[in-house]
């Protein structure tokens, strides 16, 4: 029988037995695996014809190539990638890609223009959420196979429905969906008319880096280096595994036991930096956060209102103190990076300034308000200091906290007064977000382009008229003038208040290398990254 | 006859407490203000393909309706598609629920084989230092939030001291090393015959199974350390030490077995807690368990997961109550 004595000794050595009995199962990362810490839990799917999240994307990139990429340093600049040359006609309709000879797909396939058509066609049929961005050239599943051709093994055709700004078809095959996929391994997958697209949504049919090996949802995404690649990565997997918590995050990284954490909190971030054994990686991102102000309010249909609140705020503070590097202050619709995309700051805290335009405005008594916001950090502190700037000025802001899909499911019911909010660009070109930001042609409530400008029932004809234009541009240098007019005009009418821009920041232990955060989610590479 | 009654009228219910269960959380799924269509289009998408996606997912019909077509589903035992995982809901559940299930047992054994003598030694030592220590320890374990005691956990067994992994169900190394049979990871590495396997999995469980069974333990004692104070006021146990038993027959032997009734509902009770899924536990350790599972369908208004999820906790419940029930009736002569 267990007497006192007995039950406190085996109390008193359990933790030796612990240590000796489980130490030597956990170790440092072998030396031909990188792991990464993220949190992937918005996977939905692998697909590159159907993920439009940003962890899916970006594995995505990894995965597939497309004909065309924008150069990360310089994204005015369109590079090659499955395709060797492309050329325009000079009506604007009609685009010719040559592709590259010799190129392999993982599977071992060739590629060829068959695999392109198929690709282009299957996002076109498919027309799942990021389809519209091919859709977009007046493709269709009855036109596709005469807009979408290959005259011969090397060469792609595509033809589409009005002259456009040629550079914006470019960038939008370079997105996410225009992901090449190997036609003749997923024809083995297709179940009924789905192309492919449930298994797809778990394995790979690409010609880049990596190969998906498994993914687990919300739990790990496993990379094999595809043989087949030019320049195979310096590394056999990659292993990504769901590190929800930032904490976490940092153990793992200081004890070894991750290569590259990627969702560290700032203070976490300064903790490391300096510290010669860790080394940052960083990059903005093409993601803006701003305040959404609702014209169906009377105070916020206000010109002079929607700029007090703007010279109200106090950016550089919000970016200093509350997001260190993970915001920084920016505030044109177009993010850094970006062709055409402004830099100067414009807006600065200026409460004598606001409170002239709010008396001008006749709202000198000032007005009560509601914010949504998501709650997660560090929107919530966020939230917290524009409640304090627009208190300065008579505005009483009543905060609304919520989770991040309840304040869009607000907004795009229209039925918020100020929302603060994020939006990522879906592709390089500079339309993406011009056409969001400044586009409603229809301001009902039976409109089919629900942009944020709709959201916010906010119409500028003007603004409108001259962004759909400006698509259609042929002269690259005027089309980047006017996105700078563009972005000029917003900034001095819009109901947005445009204030941050993300930056991503990794932290990799000494010795890894070649990580490259890129601004778009599929523009990440992991193709490069090695391990002394 | 009348224990055969008893039975059956708890065994019918089931179904009842399982229909309401079903209606509430559809509903409440239905009016949360979350668009589910959002969850699978995203927030870009047009109009069209939003409209589109609501229309296949059936959600612009009446809501009688849908919950109708639900039911119709379920009787046939498909819990639909997770929008999240793109997997089948039982799929994933089979995949989720079992990390939550060797936690939980674990957990448990932690949790009771720990609380119950803790528990016992305070009431025969009531008002002594020993008890004073054992409440400390108690109201330590069931006021500190178990976020911030895994945490703690992590800092000093995982940072500091280095004697136990970090977080996660397994080290990287033997990831997909052992083909899923039950999906518990323990038992699963025993069919392989893995025993590094075995070691690394164990070593895994340590850390969050102790500090969701700190939190359980400090419960657990201070209700034995309750019932065993009345028990032990009893005449039959005065009784009992004026024959002259020991110490030891009268506390285990009398004592004891007097409040094991009482106490099995309350260990059933935390254990079908446990079951529900500890989600800032599970978060913290990454453990891919029920509640990130239920908590991410949620956020995500994945309503077919969290409809699904939430049946199966429903049913542990159901089934824990009915095990309680029956070790009533069969440690109780009176309800015999």
């Amino acid at each position: 029988m267990l007497n006192r004595r007995a039950f406190i000794g085996t109390a008193a050595a359990t933790p030796l037995v612990w240590t000796t009995s489980f130490a030597p199962a956990f170790a440092e990362t072998p030396k031909d695996v990188i792991v990464m810490a993220h949190q992937i839990d918005d996977i939905i799917s692998l697909d590159p014809q159907e993920s439009f999240e940003f962890s899916g994307n970006e594995v995505c990139g990894n995965v597939y190539e497309k004909l065309v990429s924008p150069d990360t340093k310089d994204p005015t600049v369109i590079k090659p990638e499955l395709a060797e040359r492309w050329e325009t006609s000079k009506d604007g309709l009609t685009t010719t890609f040559k592709i590259k000879q010799g190129r392999k797909f993982a599977s071992g396939n060739p590629v060829t223009a068959e695999d392109v058509v198929y690709t282009l066609t299957r996002a076109v049929a498919l027309n799942k959420a990021p389809a519209f961005i091919i859709n977009q050239f007046g493709f269709t599943k009855a036109n596709a196979a005469e807009t979408i051709t290959a005259p011969d093994a090397s060469t792609v055709v595509l033809k589409i429905k009005e002259a456009q700004s040629p550079t914006f078809l470019l960038y939008c095959l370079s997105a996410n969906v225009g992901g090449i996929v190997d036609k003749k391994l997923l024809l083995q997958h297709v179940v009924g008319d789905d192309y492919g697209n449930a298994w797809l949504k778990q394995n790979s049919a690409g010609s880049n880096a990596w190969v998906v090996r498994s993914w687990r949802a919300s739990e790990s995404v496993a990379l094999d280096a595809n043989p087949n690649y030019p320049t195979p990565p310096g590394v056999k997997r990659l292993l990504i595994l769901h590190r929800p918590d930032p904490s976490a995050q940092l153990l793992l990284l200081q004890k070894g036991d991750i290569d590259i954490a990627r969702t560290l909190a700032p203070e976490q971030i300064k903790l490391l930096e300096g510290n010669p054994d860790f080394v940052k990686v960083t990059a903005s991102k093409a993601s803006v956060n701003y305040l959404a102000m609702n014209q169906k309010h009377p105070m916020l249909a206000k010109p002079e209102v929607r700029q007090a609140i703007k010279w109200a705020i106090d950016y550089k503070t919000i970016a200093a103190n509350i997001t260190p590097t993970v915001y920084e202050v920016h505030q044109a619709f177009l993010p850094k990076g970006f062709p055409a995309a402004l830099t100067d700051q414009p807006f600065q805290k200026d409460v004598e300034k606001a409170r002239g335009l709010m008396k001008a405005a006749g709202a000198e008594a000032g007005f009560e308000i509601t914010l949504d916001h998501q709650s997660n950090a560090p929107f919530g502190d966020v939230a917290q200091a524009l409640q304090a700037d627009l208190a300065a000025i008579g505005i009483k802001v009543k905060l609304v906290a919520a989770e991040f899909r309840q304040v869009i499911t607000k907004t795009r019911a229209r039925q918020h007064e100020l929302a603060m909010l994020r939006w990522g660009s879906d592709y390089m070109d500079p339309h993406s977000n011009a056409e969001t930001f400044c586009m409603n042609p229809d301001n009902t409530e039976a409109a089919t382009n629900r942009t944020v400008a709709w959201r916010s029932s906010w119409q500028d004809k003007d603004l409108t008229d001259r962004a759909a234009a400006n698509v259609k541009e042929l002269d690259g240098d005027r089309r980047v003038k006017e996105y700078e007019r563009l972005q000029r005009d917003h900034q001095e009418r819009s109901p947005f208040a445009i204030m941050l821009q993300q930056v991503e920041v990794a932290m990799m232990r000494k010795g890894t290398a070649g990580f490259e955060i890129g601004p778009l989610s599929d523009r990440s590479v992991y193709g490069r990254i090695t391990k002394a | 006859m009348r224990r055969l009654r008893g039975l059956a009228a708890t065994a019918a219910s089931i179904p009842i407490t399982l229909f309401g269960l079903v209606l509430i959380t559809f509903l409440i799924g239905r009016v949360v203000p979350i668009d589910p269509v959002l969850a699978v289009v995203g927030d870009r998408a047009p109009q069209d393909v939003y409209e589109r996606t609501k229309r296949e997912m059936g959600l612009d019909r009446p809501l009688p309706e849908q919950f109708v077509r639900y039911g119709v589903q379920l009787a046939q035992g498909d819990f639909g598609r997770s929008v999240m995982t793109s997997n089948r809901v039982s799929t994933d559940i089979a995949r989720f629920f079992p990390a939550t299930l060797e936690l939980a047992t674990i957990a448990l054994l932690v949790a009771t084989l720990v609380g119950v003598p803790l528990g016992v030694w305070a009431a025969v030592r009531q008002g002594s230092w020993v008890d004073q220590t054992i409440r400390v320890v108690c109201l330590s374990g069931h006021s500190i939030p178990v976020f911030v005691l895994a945490l703690i956990a992590l800092l000093v067994f995982y940072a500091t001291l280095g004697w136990a992994p970090g977080p996660g169900r397994q080290d990287v190394l033997f990831q997909d090393m052992v083909p899923q049979v039950t999906g518990l990871l323990l038992v699963d590495c025993v069919l392989a015959g893995d025993w590094d396997s075995l070691r690394d999995a164990a070593a895994h469980l340590v850390l969050p199974s102790l500090v969701l069974g700190a939190f359980n333990m400090a419960y657990i004692a201070r209700m034995t350390r309750a019932f065993m104070l009345e028990a032990l006021r009893g005449e039959f146990i005065v009784t009992a030490r004026a024959k002259g038993l020991s110490a030891a027959r009268v506390i285990w032997g009398h004592a004891f077995g007097n409040i094991l009734v009482r106490l099995v509902t309350v260990v059933a009770l935390a254990y079908a807690g446990l079951l529900e899924g500890a989600v800032l536990t599970e978060t913290i350790f990454s453990w891919p368990g029920l509640g990130q599972y239920l908590t991410g369908s949620l956020l995500n208004a994945d309503m077919n997961a969290v409809l699904g999820a939430t049946l199966v906790v429903g049913l542990t419940y159901v089934g824990l109550n009915l095990f309680a029930d029956l070790m009533y009736r069969l440690l109780d002569p009176r309800v015999r």
